[in-house]
């Protein structure tokens, strides 16, 4: 009882208490006061320009993010678990330094030539960067029980790679692809730290959501800030709930 | 009832994710009369994968260790033993020194809730403890002013109490908290499963006390589990950035933990500083991999014996 | 010590799991609770032990009523059926578990340890772990941790159902043996009649949450009181309402016209034992067991037509 009661208050302290507080700051003036304040047009490019970002990034993290999975499961050569144990260095690297070292490639002085810095290429490369694991960590699984045998019978029976591929492969991946992208997305949108460096925060151009939150927690605009946050949050939790609707349908569906 | 629909909107996120290791090879393709073209194709998409790893992730990391120890060591030295550096390394670890043992607390606990525990609301309490994974750490940072803060519901209070929570310390261990607050849950909530209660029950009554039982045969039998999560709260914990860059206020040798002093000396030019700094943390996020690496190896072939 | 079990019911959810139900096991009494999946003997016995609490009802132990004390208060020893072994814990440490959470000093624990191991004929193995053991051997330390703490009572839960065959056999003797040199009181759960009928003094059958018949081995065979315990320990023959015991179907050697005359349809022998398997005159299938040296003397085989005399069959009232 007394261990229930703790873990009730330290959840309330932590989670529950502010999270009321963001949805009550944001509902002050009620939906009016909600509406200017999303619709100001640097909240507005600064939510278009994180929505859009976390698009493309879940895209091609979609893409890569399986083929590097399949490389790790199926292919064989050598230094092939150090690889894939620096998969979650993104993961484990502070997302400060994230910056710092995307910056110390492609940056001012790319010793490469190419630099991205302040740019809106540069959003996108710091969100590649954070999100890199979750595609590939949710198909790797899948992709190791995945039975070579049902493979090698679509092929027995005609069935060219690029058919297998499309017919059984994907089908079979979809859901762990598409639950890493959900995951990617939701970090995506919220993702902070390695943009700060990076992107220059420039209003208009390289001004993610969570930036501009931030900016207007600068300049004591809280109910500014209050708002796009819940917009942000929303977006995030839509498509989790999303994912989950479609996992149980699917679960369901297969069994 | 079964606790997997504690998590009605379960966000795996690094923690489930990362447990994935190098099984091996799934065995050869079949020895077909494509096998050349096969080969090619393994190939090519070998070139993809670690061509897109090498210029996404290993390159800048290598980059940084580069231009960190460009010109020797002895600016390194000096720029690691700075008064705010040690300051905020320091820092860095005090927080983490709380923040830590109080989530791996509430997480043993709260797992054992969650997967023990039969009561309505059990799926929205799920969820409620994967939240952090969903939010941004700007968004943590400006929930926890809202509250806490000059203006927040309990500032009046806070202030008559004479805490000071936001711009100090407390509330930088909040921000810490909340934001690495699922790992140790999530991760213990399945071999909590996996351990069962029979022993526990085998232990009560052979006169254990729920407390003996919990110490001598619950905390074992889970100990992998809880240290798996205590490694990645961790990491999460001392690289955390935007919500304690938010609560602290950023003052330097006050309130600056290692991730805020790469930022400033990386604005103020001081490009060594900054450097030497994400190299500390870098080293620590690789020694995280490597003891996420080890445990997973070390309870695999427990698992197999 | 005496157990009473007064009036227990138990419910999960909309599943009865237990009806009414009443026991008595006497002082050193060694008890099967025989039934089949579902019928609510592990539950029964969980409630004896104080891991699950009855809905309603009494239990108790030595006179005493402990249907509220927790599990750890009530002085049972329960050996779980898949052993629920301390498995980072080596097998002196399991066994010495009971007596460490007493606080016993460490001189009393590791010579009580070290009789218990040679008891249940595990010495040498006290340095090992779970993992490293057969699952006769679990077992045995199992029952060895439970009797450590000397408890009044002896609860197994299967102790036997995930052995195989031959172990089984070895374990049960060695129980009845253990038994018989300690004199707890104990009870065991099992599914198999045979297993029961060998280990037990006296059987309780339950079906459905509900006792069907309680009694010594013998009783219940030859007077079983319904239907279900007639059918469930032993083989039966069903003819109508009418239930009749394939050994006590005599084929006769020549017909003396009190018998029914009957076709062999298939013959089989099972080793020591022959099944004859009949077609009586009126159409009825059942099927008789005969020694091997009664087949051979009548030259039992297919297709041949003989004489049966029945036993008077049993008849249940519904």
């Amino acid at each position: 009882m007394l261990g229930k009661g703790l873990l009730g208050i330290y959840l309330t302290v932590l989670v529950l208490l502010p999270i009321a507080a963001l949805l009550a700051k944001s509902s002050t003036g009620g939906l009016n006061a909600f509406w200017r304040e999303i619709s100001n047009p640097e909240a507005v490019a600064a939510i278009k320009l994180t929505l859009i970002a976390s698009v493309i990034v879940v895209v091609i993290n979609a893409v890569f993010g399986t083929i590097i999975a399949w490389v790790l499961v199926r292919d064989e050569f050598p230094g092939k678990s150090v690889v894939n144990a620096l998969i979650d260095l993104p993961f484990a690297l502070p997302t400060i330094v994230a910056g710092v070292v995307l910056l110390a490639l492609y940056g001012k002085d790319s010793p490469l030539g190419i630099d991205v810095a302040f740019t809106r290429a540069a959003v996108g490369l710091a969100l590649l960067f954070v999100t890199l694991p979750f595609v590939v960590r949710s198909v790797q699984p899948v992709l190791l029980e995945l039975d070579l045998a049902m493979e090698e019978a679509a092929a027995s029976l005609g069935a060219s790679p690029a058919t297998v591929l499309r017919r059984i492969v994907l089908p079979t991946l979809a859901p762990a692809i598409i639950s890493g992208v959900a995951l990617s997305f939701a970090r995506a949108v919220g993702e902070f730290g390695s943009l700060v460096l990076i992107t220059g925060n420039l209003p208009f151009k390289t001004e993610a959501g969570s930036v501009y939150i931030f900016g207007q927690i600068q300049n004591e605009n809280l109910a500014a800030a209050a708002a796009v946050s819940v917009v942000l949050l929303f977006a995030a939790l839509l498509v989790l709930a999303l994912l989950t609707f479609f996992l149980r349908r699917r679960s369901r569906h297969v069994l | 009832m079964s606790s997997s629909d504690a998590g009605a909107l379960s966000i795996p996120g690094p923690a489930g994710a990362a447990r994935v290791s190098d099984r091996g090879s799934a065995g050869a393709p079949p020895a077909a009369a494509g096998a050349r073209a096969s080969r090619r194709r393994q190939l090519g998409a070998r070139v993809i994968a670690l061509g897109y790893l090498a210029l996404l992730l290993l390159a800048p990391v290598a980059m940084i260790f580069y231009r960190t120890f460009e010109h020797g060591i002895s600016p390194v030295i000096n720029a690691a033993t700075t008064p705010s550096a040690t300051h905020a390394f320091w820092l860095s670890l005090e927080i983490v020194a709380i923040a830590v043992p109080l989530n791996t607390a509430f997480g043993i606990g709260m797992a054992l809730l969650l997967e023990r525990g039969r009561f309505w609301g059990k799926s929205i309490l799920g969820v409620m403890i994967d939240l952090p994974f969903a939010i941004s750490p700007v968004v943590v940072g400006l929930s926890l002013v809202l509250v806490y803060g000059k203006t927040g519901w309990l500032g009046d209070w806070l202030a008559e109490q004479g805490i000071s929570v936001i711009f100090s310390v407390p509330g930088m261990v909040i921000a810490t908290a909340v934001v690495s607050l699922p790992f140790v849950v999530r991760e213990t909530m399945p071999v909590l499963r996996e351990l069962g209660v029979d022993a526990e029950q085998a232990a009560e009554t052979l006169g254990a006390s729920p407390w003996q039982t919990f110490w001598r045969i619950t905390l074992p039998g889970i100990r992998w589990g809880v240290v798996y999560g205590v490694v990645l709260t961790t990491a999460r914990a001392l690289g955390e950035f935007g919500a304690v860059s938010i609560v602290s206020g950023r003052i330097e040798e006050q309130t600056q933990t290692l991730p805020l002093f790469v930022q400033d000396r990386f604005e103020n030019f001081d490009s060594t500083g900054a450097y030497t700094a994400a190299v500390v943390l870098a080293l620590l996020a690789l020694a995280t991999l490597l003891a996420m690496n080890l445990l997973t190896r070390l309870t695999r072939r427990k698992t197999e014996a | 010590m005496a157990i009473e079990v007064d009036h227990v019911s138990k419910r999960f959810g909309d599943f009865v799991a237990l009806e009414n139900v009443s026991i008595t096991v006497g002082d050193g009494a060694l008890t099967a609770l025989l039934g089949p999946s579902g019928s609510g003997k592990s539950t029964l016995l969980r409630i004896i032990a104080g891991l699950e609490r009855p809905d309603s009802g009494e239990v108790v132990i030595g006179g005493e009523d402990v249907t509220q004390a927790p599990a750890r208060t009530r002085g049972v020893g329960f050996v779980f059926q898949h052993y629920a072994p301390f498995k980072h814990m080596t097998v002196h440490d399991n066994v010495a578990f009971g007596l460490s959470v007493r606080k016993r000093p460490k001189d009393e624990i590791r010579g009580r340890v070290e009789e218990l191991l040679g008891l249940v004929r595990l010495d040498g193995l006290a340095g090992r772990y779970p993992s490293q053991l057969s699952g006769g051997q679990l077992q045995r330390m199992a029952l060895a941790r439970a009797l450590a703490v000397q408890p009044q009572v002896l609860l197994l839960d299967e102790p036997f159902g995930a052995l195989d065959a031959q172990v089984r056999a070895e374990l049960r003797e060695w129980l009845r043996r253990l038994h018989e040199e300690i004199h707890v009181t104990t009870i065991f759960v099992t599914h198999d009649q045979e297993e029961a009928m060998e280990v037990a003094e006296q059987i309780v059958v339950m079906n459905r949450g509900r006792i069907e018949q309680a009694g010594a081995p013998r009783e219940l065979y030859e007077s079983p009181s319904n239907e279900f315990v007639m059918s469930f320990i032993g083989p039966v023959n069903r003819l109508g309402d009418a239930f009749v015991r394939p050994h006590d179907i005599q084929i006769l050697a020549e017909s003396d016209g009190t018998g029914t005359e009957a076709l062999i349809e298939r013959v089989v022998h099972l080793g020591f034992e022959v099944r004859v398997e009949l077609k009586l005159h009126d159409g009825r299938e059942l099927w008789a067991q005969v020694t091997r040296e009664v087949a051979n003397e009548l030259e039992l085989r297919e297709g041949q037509i003989l004489s049966v005399r029945l036993p008077a069959p049993r008849v249940f009232a519904s």
